[in-house]
C-alpha cells in the first residue's frame, strides 16, 4: 500500500503546516512517510505546494510525478495538478476560492468552502485544517482520533488556539459527509 | 525508540549535538540553511556555539583552528560554499586534524541553481583541495541515513585525524521524514591528544603538538604524505560500505546509484519485476572509499550484460564505476541534473534499452 497526497495552494495558506500533520499523523499510526516540499526561488503569496507520502513498506522513490489524490487550496493548483492524479484518487476542491472542477470523471472530486466554514468557526486562519479534517475523514489515511492529536502537538506552544483547531476538525470531517 | 518527523537539515544539526559535537560555524547558503536556523537557537541549549563566520572562507579555517585546539568541530554547505571552504580543507588534511563538513548539493557549476543535484562527486572524492589530500565521503539516502552518518562522521574524523564528508542532496535537506537518534552512536573523542594543542603539562608530554602543513624539507614532506597515503589505503580497507538491492536472482542489468537518485532506482527496480525483469543495484554508502568489489563482484554475475551509473550529474561517478568493473561487461552512464530528477518510468526506459543492446 502507498499513497501520494499532494497539497498546493499559494503562500500563506498553511499548505506545508497540513502536509506536516498528516505526514505526523500517518507516522504515529506506523506508517513509512516522507514529506517534500517545493522549494525553489519563491515569493510570498506565490504557488506553495508539499507531497506527502504514505506507505506500509520502506519508501522508494520520495519524488512524484503522479499523486494518489490532490488538495486544491486555489485555481492555478487544480488546473496545473488535476490532470496528474492517478485514476480512483481525490480531487478536494477549495471551493472558496474555486469555481471550477478538475473536469475529470475518474475520481472522487469533492468540494468544500473551508474558508466559509473557518469563518463560522471563529477564525478563517483556520481553513487549512478544515481542508485537512475534510480530506482525511473523506479518504481515511488516518483516523480522526490521530489527527486531532497531532494538530494539538502542532500547537502545544499555541495552547489558546487549540480549541479553535479542534473545532476546524469537526467542521471540516462534517463537511466531508455531505 | 521514539521516532520523530524532521526535516533533513534539522536532523541533521540534532544529529551533530546527539553525537557529541557542540561547534558548529557556518554561513548560510540554499538549500541547506534551516541547519543554521536550527541551531543558532539549539546550540546554546546544550551549551555548545553557533557561529557565523563572514564567508565560507573564513569558516573553513575556523573549523581548522578549533580542530587544532582539540574541539569536536562541524559545518554544514552548499556547493559554492564548500568550493570556498577547500583551501582551509586542504590545510586540516596536511596538518591531519578531524572536523566534519556536510555539503548539501545543488547544482553547478558556479551558482548553479538552489535544487537538487550530485554534481560535486568529483569534488568530494577526488579534487577536494591541492596537494595529496583526501576525504573520507559518505552519501546518505534517507534522512535517518544522514542522521547517522553525521553522528559515525565524528569519531571517523578522530580515527583518522582527517575530514570527514557527508554528501548528501538537496532533497536529503529538504525532505521530513521520520528519524531516531540512535545512543549507541554518541561517542567521545578519545585521542586529542595526539594532534591537539591542548598543552604540554596537561597531556603529561615532553613534545610540542604541531599544527602544520608546510614542510619545507622534501623527504620531511614526502614522509608527511606517505603517512596521509597509509591512512587513505586503510581508509580503503576498513570503511567500505554500501548496499545490495535486488542481487539474488539471474539480472541481466545492474544499477549503480547512490542518494536520492538510488531511491528512485529502487522504485523502477520494483516496476520492473512486476514486468518479470530482473535488475539488481549497489548503492555506494562511501564516494571514497568507493566499493569497488561490491561492484565488480555484482557485475561479474554470469547474468550480467550490462552496468549503468545512475547519478543527478553529468557522468561522474561512472568512472569509478568502470575501474571497479574493469572492462568484464560494458559500462554507461544515465543522469539529469540541475534539479531535474530522472523519473522511475525513465529509467525503466533506460534499463530496457541498455538490455537490448543501445545505448
Amino acid at each position: 500500500m502507498q499513497s501520494e497526497i499532494k497539497f498546493a495552494g499559494f503562500g500563506g495558506q498553511g499548505i506545508l503546516l497540513i502536509g506536516k500533520i498528516l505526514a505526523h499523523a500517518a507516522m504515529e499510526e506506523g506508517f513509512e512517510v516522507a514529506w517534500v516540499p517545493s522549494y525553489g526561488p519563491e515569493m510570498r503569496g506565490g504557488t506553495a505546494y508539499c507531497t506527502v507520502v504514505v506507505a506500509d513498506r520502506p519508501i522508494g522513490s520520495p519524488i512524484i510525478k503522479n499523486p494518489l489524490h490532490l488538495v486544491a487550496m486555489n485555481g492555478p493548483s487544480l488546473e496545473k495538478f488535476a490532470p496528474t492524479v492517478k485514476k480512483g484518487g481525490i480531487i478536494f476542491v477549495n471551493s472558496s476560492l474555486i469555481n471550477f472542477g478538475s473536469g475529470r470523471d475518474d475520481v472522487d472530486e469533492f468540494h468544500v468552502p473551508v474558508m466559509e466554514i473557518a469563518q463560522k468557526v471563529g477564525n478563517v486562519r483556520a481553513a487549512n485544517i478544515v481542508c485537512l479534517a475534510a480530506f482525511v475523514a473523506r479518504s481515511g489515511i488516518v483516523s480522526m482520533e490521530t489527527l486531532k492529536h497531532c494538530i494539538k502537538e502542532e500547537f502545544a506552544n499555541k495552547p489558546k488556539l487549540i480549541p479553535l483547531n479542534m473545532a476546524a476538525v469537526d467542521a471540516g470531517e462534517e463537511a466531508a459527509k455531505k | 525508540m521514539a521516532k520523530v518527523l524532521m526535516k533533513g537539515n534539522e536532523a541533521i544539526g540534532e544529529a551533530a549535538i546527539r553525537a557529541g559535537c557542540l561547534n558548529y560555524f557556518a554561513y548560510p547558503i540554499t538549500p541547506q540553511s534551516e541547519v543554521a536556523e536550527y541551531l543558532v537557537r539549539r546550540m546554546p541549549e546544550v551549551g555548545g556555539v553557533f557561529l557565523q563566520g563572514e564567508s565560507e572562507v573564513a569558516v573553513g579555517y575556523m573549523l581548522f583552528g578549533a580542530a587544532g585546539a582539540g574541539a569536536r568541530v562541524f559545518t554544514t554547505s552548499s556547493s559554492p560554499g564548500i568550493s570556498l571552504m577547500s583551501e582551509a580543507i586542504s590545510y586540516i588534511c596536511g596538518a591531519q586534524c578531524p572536523a566534519v563538513f556536510v555539503n548539501i548539493m545543488r547544482g553547478g557549476p558556479g551558482l548553479g541553481g538552489i535544487l537538487p543535484s550530485q554534481g560535486d562527486y568529483f569534488q568530494a572524492t577526488k579534487g577536494i583541495g591541492h596537494g595529496d589530500c583526501r576525504l573520507l565521503v559518505m552519501a546518505p539516502a534517507s534522512v535517518q541515513e544522514a542522521v547517522e552518518m553525521v553522528m559515525m562522521a565524528f569519531p571517523l574524523a578522530e580515527k583518522y585525524r582527517n575530514p570527514v564528508m557527508v554528501l548528501g542532496d538537496g532533497l536529503i535537506g529538504q525532505m521530513m521524514e521520520p528519524v531516531a537518534f540512535p545512543d549507541h552512536l554518541k561517542t567521545e573523542p578519545s585521542n586529542k591528544d595526539a594532534w591537539s594543542s591542548n598543552g604540554m603539562d596537561h597531556r603529561g608530554s615532553q613534545t610540542r603538538n604541531l599544527v602544520r602543513s608546510l614542510f619545507l624539507d622534501p623527504t620531511v614532506l614526502n614522509d608527511n604524505n606517505l603517512a596521509l597515503k597509509a591512512k587513505y589505503d586503510r581508509m580503503r580497507a576498513e570503511e567500505v560500505r554500501s548496499e545490495a538491492y535486488n542481487i539474488d536472482g539471474d539480472y541481466q542489468c545492474l544499477i549503480v546509484s547512490y542518494g536520492t537518485m538510488s531511491r528512485v532506482c529502487r522504485t523502477a527496480i520494483d516496476m520492473l519485476k512486476a514486468e518479470g525483469i530482473e535488475v539488481g543495484m549497489i548503492r555506494p554508502q562511501t564516494l571514497f572509499p568507493f566499493p569497488e568489489e561490491a561492484v565488480g563482484e555484482a557485475a561479474s554475475k554470469a547474468s550480467c550484460k550490462h552496468v549503468v551509473s545512475i547519478e543527478m550529474s553529468m557522468g561522474q561517478m561512472v568512472e569509478d564505476v568502470a575501474l571497479s568493473v574493469l572492462g568484464r561487461v560494458p559500462v554507461s552512464w544515465y543522469g539529469k541534473c540541475g534539479g531535474e530528477i530522472p523519473t522511475p518510468e525513465e529509467i525503466i526506459g533506460v534499463v530496457k534499452a541498455r538490455i537490448a543492446g543501445k545505448e
